[in-house]
């Protein structure tokens, strides 16, 4: 094998590999978009910016008391979901029964709440770019493969794949919670039909309050887990909840697994889009399967959401 | 209604003899402003307060509207040729319209509401990187035609009175009857043989050329274009909802009460807000939605209502009593 081919052979293998670790933290936010979606039907526009809020909350406590990014789980975790049963209860259920003329009153009140959280961080931390600088930030594992004569050797950055680890350990635990316990079950009925699980004696006021919850903490966790990897800033959040949605909508709107293929789906895309296209139109990419999973299959990859 | 009648001649005659007697150029700008936001607001109103089909991504529209006309000029044409822009700038949105449409009608659900909040943000990226027809990120400056607000004006008050007398006839024919079936019940609808694709895509394409020409309009009067202002989704996406939603969704006057009221609210917040105006309006936003949802238009028809069934309720209970009294 010539050295170039090797060569092509390793950027392909290091495109791929970049492309599925960043995958697993869109899956992430997906997951909590899914979730979200599923039970109460509607899109969270919010949601890049309930990550942007947690992103924050990890740089503070980073900076202020050192608090290691992935350590800082522990304080985003329960405080994300606290803002999310905050926002259900407060805003969003409210509306719920509103008599308008308009439809997607919830969904237009998430608008307003995006607006709100990322003009706030604007006016309390200035629109500059801040990073999270972690001793291990560069840090890289390389692992060696010999092929045909010739060396080729794929990097990993360790942030990403602790990212990607503790991604995957949260999927799970979702999976877990959502097939084992009394809760999860109950989330589950109320997606599958909301008026039956009321009837069966859920408590489906309390279930969208949990799912709110669960869904601002799943992305609350990426954006901690961005940190150390990406830089943020105050209107970071607007182009994660498009991504958030063509996530979900690749998996099939409301499908939990789905979520997980729709990220790393995503992931690859925008990874091998930006380095054999134009880093330019890195953003466009996801928006183009967007469509042609729309065109020709708008129940999802899986096949299984709702079209 | 009588007082209506005297009203309207006295109000159209008021309006066309503004620039004669307002010299401020500060104040004719503010009401340039206005007529251009009661445009963007009537045309988000028709596709969302009057056929539910809710857009977040309006901005597409009104950029590429914009683009149209700087790309023209771009080209080498002189500002003047740039005016034909308010009507190839509406095409083209209307041509961008029809594609989405077509592809995201035929499901139900919010794809259309996330496929255009998208298409918006591919654009604005498109604009930055496509350089040899929109000079990226520096965008297109040019000497508008005209010299002096008051061409503008009466510009934009003919493309306000064409959009709205445009959006009345419609919502008076068969057409607007089939918007609201399709708002109230796409199944009930579609049972009666009304074909919901079909009539989405009208109101869409025609809510789209007006925001287009509105861009273009926007294009022509500041001569300067910048691919993250014409594509912004909270500076115009979101403010197009915030008009309509303000002065009642679903009205023929909301959106002109809102427009008003918005760039009223928009000039005092510059000055005494400056960095946090998004702030106001985002509360704004979620405080209509919580105790006013159906705007000020609305809120005040269902009063007018409301008053009318009292009313006639007062009437009922009086009229039995009359004959007791009687015997």
């Amino acid at each position: 094998m010539s050295p170039q081919v090797a060569g092509q052979i390793e950027l392909l293998g290091q495109v791929l590999i970049s492309g599925i670790l960043l995958g697993g933290l869109y899956a992430l936010i997906g997951l909590g978009m899914s979730l979200i979606m599923g039970v109460m039907k509607i899109i969270n526009l919010a949601h890049g910016e309930l990550m942007m809020v947690a992103m924050y909350i990890t740089f503070w406590a980073f900076t202020l008391w050192k608090v290691d990014p992935y350590v800082s789980l522990l304080i985003v975790l329960p405080l994300m979901f606290l803002l999310g049963v905050g926002i259900q209860k407060y805003l969003l259920a409210p509306v719920m029964d509103a008599n308008t003329v308009l439809p997607q009153n919830q969904v237009l009140l998430t608008v307003g709440l995006g607006l709100v959280l990322s003009n706030l961080a604007l006016l309390l931390f200035t629109a500059n770019y801040r990073s999270v600088p972690v001793s291990y930030a560069s840090k890289t594992i390389y692992w060696d493969i010999k092929m045909g004569g010739q060396t080729i050797s794929l990097s990993f950055s360790f942030p990403f794949l602790v990212a990607f680890g503790i991604a995957m350990v949260l999927g799970a635990l979702l999976f877990l919670f959502l097939g084992k316990t009394d809760t999860g079950r109950a989330i589950r009925a109320t997606a599958q039909d909301k008026r039956a699980a009321a009837l069966m004696g859920v408590d489906t006021k309390k279930i969208t309050m949990i799912t709110f919850g669960l869904g601002t903490a799943l992305v609350g966790a990426a954006g901690a887990l961005l940190d150390p990897v990406y830089y943020l800033y105050p209107q970071i959040g607007g182009p994660f909840t498009n991504k958030a949605f063509v996530i979900t909508v690749l998996g099939g709107m409301g499908n939990i697994p789905g979520a997980i293929l729709g990220g790393l789906v995503l992931g690859l895309a925008e990874s091998l889009g930006s380095v054999y296209i134009s880093l330019g139109y890195k953003e466009a990419f996801g928006f183009v399967i967007f469509v042609a999973v729309l065109i020709f299959m708008p129940k999802g990859l899986l096949g299984k959401g709702r079209a | 209604m009588k007082s209506s009648r005297f009203l309207l001649p006295f109000a159209l005659v008021v309006i066309l003899l503004i620039p004669a007697v307002v010299k401020s150029p500060y104040l004719l700008h503010m009401l340039i402003l206005s007529m251009l936001w009661v445009v963007l607001g009537q045309s988000w109103n028709l596709l969302g307060g009057f056929t539910g089909q809710i857009s977040y991504g309006h901005a597409a529209f009104f950029g590429v509207g914009a683009y149209t006309t700087g790309i023209i000029v771009k080209l080498g044409y002189s500002p003047k040729v740039a005016w034909s822009g308010l009507l190839f700038g509406g095409l083209a949105a209307a041509l961008i319209a029809a594609l989405i449409g077509w592809i995201c009608f035929r499901l139900r659900g919010p794809y259309f509401s996330l496929s255009v909040l998208a298409l918006a943000e591919v654009l604005r990226i498109v604009a930055i990187n496509f350089k040899a027809l929109t000079n990226g990120a520096e965008g297109i400056l040019y000497l508008p035609a005209f010299n002096g607000k008051a061409y503008y004006y009466y510009i934009v008050l003919a493309l306000v009175t064409v959009n709205f007398l445009v959006i009345r006839s419609v919502m008076r024919s068969k057409l607007g009857f089939y918007f609201l079936a399709i708002r109230e019940d796409q199944d009930a609808a579609e049972s009666l043989g009304i074909n919901p694709t079909r009539y989405k895509l009208t109101s869409l394409l025609i809510s789209a050329f007006f925001t287009g020409a509105g861009g273009a309009f926007y294009m022509n009067y500041l001569g300067f274009i910048d691919p993250g202002i014409v594509f912004s989704i909270p500076d115009i996406s979101v403010m197009m909802i915030l008009v309509t939603m303000l002065g009642g969704a679903a009205t023929f006057w909301g959106p002109a009460v809102g427009a008003v009221l918005y760039i009223l609210c928009s000039e005092f917040l510059r000055v005494w807000l400056p960095s946090g105006h998004l702030i106001f309006f985002g509360i704004l936003i979620i405080a209509i939605i919580i105790f006013f949802p159906n705007g000020i238009v609305g809120s005040l028809n269902d009063l007018k209502a409301r008053k009318k069934r009292r009313l006639a309720a007062d009437a009922a209970a009086a009229t039995p009593t009359a004959p007791s009294v009687a015997a």
